[in-house]
């Protein structure tokens, strides 16, 4: 078994609320391991601290209001990120660990030229001249399909469309060439053919550039279609991980079980029909009740509320990260008491 | 300065305490209000804008009467003391009584000056945003023109036609220069307004213009002529002591602050105070009213914001 | 982008014309003025009407309309009652100080108010950014010619470290020469130049604090972040390059507060400007010399604007987008 190129042990950042509401945990001790060369699909839903998660990596979370609590472990290739000093950090950003954003228009800098800013990088990290990391900005763009790119160099962000922003912004996170590409739902924000397109680019480049892809989003369809292994965060903390076959063949947490039910499915019988995913009255199913607020967390385990299978235990004891089985210990884990008793999965009505 | 001045000055400072305290529980029931009060600076500068009102109000009682002076030599240029507190000038005058006389003039004419140019504004912005083409297009060329000339050029010219402005046509005058501003202003929030349903249903009941703009639209327009108002005023007691220095504005004797600065310019090297205090008398004013131009800022508008 | 460019030329020149106007307008109505005679005066009826005639005050307006625009466009603004000599000239000779002390000022504004407003972003809501804040409030709210004197009283008299009065040493330097004279000019210069240079700091520190503040949010930043560059780069480079843009706008709000501090500055300091000029002219009611003077600060407050408008176009390349495609 090969080392992990990243090793996230028990990471906790939280944030101050003004007013004095309290304060939000939003990553509450979160742990995984990513492998050199795969694709790692982090998912969940708005506010589970899947995106605090990833700019915790790289020390991108603003320190006033929030502060990534002692304790926490961040190890790339065998260097704690989190005790680096400024420099020896700022030299593995954009460097051996790119991220790539969601909103693409405002992720990039609208005052200056597209090329100047996929060309920064490379005079910043490799020491290239101006003439030779123009010269990498334009193979960058032809590399990630930007028509034309001899004179796309010259554009300015608002110039462009989404797509090709968020092409723009790949070109940039690639040009040094890095270990690991951390990509926050690069594809939300775009029309649903072009999230097609560039989830094709992704995949053809980790292909060609060997490298690992760490893919948030809150899609199950895209995770189904790009990735290796699937972490699937909730309410700050992971509650279930697995290879995607697996996860998807056999969800155990019941909050993947809902995800999963709630995807609507073409091949479930039509309205009055039973069985498969559909319902008994053919009725899209949904996970009941809300996402907590980050302040204050339900005790126990945090799903219990919405949980189908909820039963006294569940409110009082939050349960671990516990081994289910399925292969090597630790391929999947599940933080769910129905692992130690299986017998009250059963579906209420 | 006696004994009774000193215990009135002290209740002057008590009402202003008072004041203070009671916009702060009338502010803390509204949201609006809340957003006032998160200001630090805001309660501050309402109670030193209570304080000088106060102080200006109650004259008499708090100070000596500036033009009983005794005329001794001796207390000619006397440094701070228990008796004079901010000192003398060079014809024996106590300048503090002189700063609490002249508060009435500065601020009577911020308020006054400030009063015609928010009318005529808020006026003629409420009229090119509701009428909007060619009224809209030749009352913004006319405010693009006023804009152009600093303002203090204008009074200049002004006062270059009389061989003396009486005070009211100079008050008249500083406003009429100064409304330039606010109908930019004001015309932007009616431009928002008009196209509201209430104004469309003002007008189906058979409003005519000047009611549909005084009645209905102008009220909603209320934060911009607020905020102006209150910034306007420290701009035009910054402007009155500039005119009342050079010698142009408010006259000699009367005591408004740019005059006493004048006044102490001459002796500054032999008694400092005549000039000094009057101008941090200006400052203090025109901070608290900046903090509370501001602070009404952000309260009536939460969308803006400013520096 | 040339369409646009003489479109706000255009506008501009029809303020100017505008204003032009207006001055003649006062000048009509204060036409009788100075031939009044004074209550202890004994002046000849007759003398007053051939003086009115040599003056071309007897003829109809839009006559002297003309003929004023005429004489404007030639350069020549009147005579002064009370120098008697051509207003254009004693302009000629006054402007020159005062744009160099506006220049002064501008620079001292600018540089310290940039260096100001972004150390108090990146410290924002920390001590040093309420002190500078409060300071510059404190700037903001004293009367110019107050700080003026202040100033004077402290470095002048006191410390005795700069002059007191005057542009240069009226002994030594009568014309300017040379280098040593030079030097002279800018050892006048100071204090006037740092008291309109320090109230103009305050307001554009604060507007490039809060400038800089909204511009730190964005998702841009931390974009540049992400890509391992520097502190220092991504605000010197990143951030501030987007939020230098309301700098302009101050650049082209700084004009009229130039020009009406200098009337006070000038006064305080003795300094040969514009403003001074004016003022002595107001004493005198020599209106010539204040219309003209009025008419020329509102040319350059057009001016300035009119440069800010450009400076825009070339510092943003959507605003250049917009005004190609307008």
């Amino acid at each position: 078994m090969t080392e992990p190129l990243l090793r996230v042990r028990d990471l906790k950042t939280y944030f101050v609320t003004e007013h004095g509401r309290g304060t939000a945990r939003a990553v509450d001790g979160v742990s995984f391991d990513l492998y050199p060369g795969e694709t790692l699909g982090l998912v969940g839903e708005s506010g589970c601290g899947k995106t605090v998660t990833s700019l915790s990596i790289l020390r991108l979370i603003p320190e006033p209001p929030g502060h990534i609590r002692p304790g926490s472990f961040i190890e790339f290739e065998g260097r704690n990120l989190l005790t680096l000093a400024s420099r020896e950090l700022r030299a593995i950003r954009g460097n051996q660990i790119a991220m790539i954003f969601q909103e693409p228009m405002t992720s990039l800098n609208p005052v200056f030229t597209v090329g100047d800013q996929i060309a920064e990088a490379a005079i910043v990290h490799q020491g290239l001249s101006r003439r030779e990391a123009r010269a990498r900005a334009i193979e960058m763009l032809q590399l990630v399909g930007i028509p034309d790119p001899a004179e796309g160099v010259d554009r300015y962000p608002h110039q462009l469309s989404g797509g090709m922003c968020q092409r723009v912004m790949i070109a940039m996170a690639l040009v040094c060439h890095p270990k690991l590409l951390i990509a926050d739902e690069p594809t939300t924000a775009l029309d649903v053919t072009i999230q097609a397109q560039i989830l094709e680019l992704l995949a053809r480049l980790q292909a060609e550039l060997g490298m690992a892809v760490m893919l948030i989003t809150h899609d199950l369809g895209i995770v189904a279609g790009t990735a290796d292994r699937v972490v699937v965060m909730y309410a700050g903390e992971v509650v279930e991980q697995a290879p995607t076959t697996d996860l998807f063949a056999r969800p155990l947490h019941p909050y993947t079980e809902g995800l999963l039910a709630s995807v609507p499915r073409i091949d479930a019988p039509a309205a009055g029909g039973s069985g498969g995913s559909g319902g008994p009255r053919g009725r899209l199913h949904s996970i009941s009740g809300q996402v907590p607020a980050a302040t204050a967390w339900p005790a126990g385990c945090r799903f219990h509320p919405r949980c189908p299978y909820a039963w006294g235990r569940c409110a009082t004891e939050p349960p671990p990260l516990l081994d289910a089985g399925g292969g090597a210990p630790g391929t999947h884990t599940v933080r769910c008491w129905l692992v130690t008793e299986p017998g009250r999965r059963t579906a209420r009505p | 300065m006696n004994l009774g001045k000193w215990l009135a000055l002290a209740a002057a400072g008590a009402v202003a305490l008072l004041a203070a305290a009671a916009v702060r529980r009338r502010a803390a029931a509204s949201a609006a209000g809340r957003r006032f009060l998160a200001h630090p600076t805001a309660t501050p500068g309402v109670f030193i804008l209570a304080f000088f009102v106060t102080i200006a109000l109650a004259a008499p009682f708090v100070a000596l009467d500036p033009n009983s002076m005794p005329g001794i030599v001796d207390l000619r240029d006397r440094p701070p003391s228990v008796l004079h507190p901010l000192g003398t000038d060079v014809y024996s005058r106590d300048v503090w009584s002189r700063i609490v006389y002249g508060a009435r003039i500065s601020l009577g004419i911020g308020a006054l000056a400030t009063l015609v140019a928010v009318t005529v504004g808020a006026g003629v912005g409420a009229v090119a945003g509701y009428f909007r083409r060619w009224v809209d297009a030749a009352l913004m060329r006319l405010v693009d023109v006023g804009l152009s000339m600093p303002r203090i050029f204008l009074l200049l010219m002004a006062v270059a036609l009389w061989e003396r402005v009486p005070l009211a046509p100079l008050v008249l005058l500083i406003g009429l220069t100064g409304w330039f501003g606010t109908s930019r202003l004001v015309r932007a929030e009616v431009l928002s307004l008009r196209e509201r349903e209430f104004v469309a249903a003002a007008q189906a009941l058979g409003a005519g213009p000047a009611r549909v703009i005084f009645r209905h639209v102008l009220p909603n327009a209320a934060a911009p002529i607020i905020v102006s108002a209150a910034l306007g005023i420290g701009n035009v007691m910054l402007l009155e002591a500039g005119l009342s220095f050079l010698g142009i504005g408010v006259p000699s004797p009367a005591p408004s602050w740019g005059s006493l600065i004048y006044d102490g310019w001459q002796h500054m090297a032999a008694a400092p105070w005549t000039s000094t205090f009057p101008g941090l008398a200006i400052a203090l004013v025109v901070m608290a009213l900046n903090a509370v131009g501001d602070a009404l800022r952000d309260a009536l508008d939460p969308r803006q914001e400013g520096p | 982008m040339t369409a646009w460019l003489v479109r706000r030329l255009a506008a501009a020149m029809a303020i100017v014309f505008a204003v032009v106007t207006i001055t003649f307008c006062v000048i009509h109505l204060a036409h009788g003025t100075p031939f009044l005679p004074g209550p202890d005066q004994d002046v000849d009826p007759q003398v007053v009407a051939r003086l009115r005639q040599q003056f071309g005050l007897d003829r109809p307006l839009p006559a002297q309309y003309v003929k004023y625009l005429w004489a404007l466009l030639h350069g020549e603004l009147g005579e002064s009652f009370y120098l008697r000599r051509p207003v254009a000239d004693a302009l000629a000779d006054a402007i020159p100080p005062t744009v160099t002390l506006a220049g002064a000022a501008l620079l001292i504004d600018f540089l310290l108010g940039l260096a100001c407003g972004v150390y108090q972003a990146v410290r924002a809501r920390r001590f040093a950014d309420i002190a500078l804040g409060n300071l510059a409030l404190f700037l903001n709210a004293m009367p110019t010619f107050w700080l003026g004197l202040v100033l004077l009283l402290v470095f002048g008299q006191w410390l005795r470290w700069f002059p007191v009065a005057g542009m240069r040493d009226p002994v030594l330097c009568p014309t300017i020469a040379g280098a040593r004279c030079t030097v002279d000019v800018l050892w006048h210069l100071a204090l006037p130049a740092l008291t309109l240079g320090l109230v103009g700091a305050a307001g554009t520190a604060r507007y490039q604090r809060a400038a800089m503040l909204e511009v730190i949010d964005q998702d841009f930043v931390r974009t540049a972040r992400a890509k391992g560059l520097g502190e220092g780069r991504v605000v010197l480079v990143h951030t501030l390059r987007n939020a230098l843009l309301p700098l302009i706008t101050l650049f082209g709000l700084a004009f009229p507060f130039l020009l009406t501090g200098a009337v006070l500055v000038e006064t305080v300091f003795a300094w040969p400007g514009m403003g001074r000029l004016s003022v002595a002219a107001i004493l005198q009611r020599d209106y010539p010399v204040v219309v003209a003077a009025a008419l020329v600060a509102s040319a350059m407050v057009t001016l300035g604007n009119l440069l800010a408008d450009v400076l825009y176009a070339v510092a943003d390349p959507r605003i250049r987008a917009r005004s190609e495609r307008a």
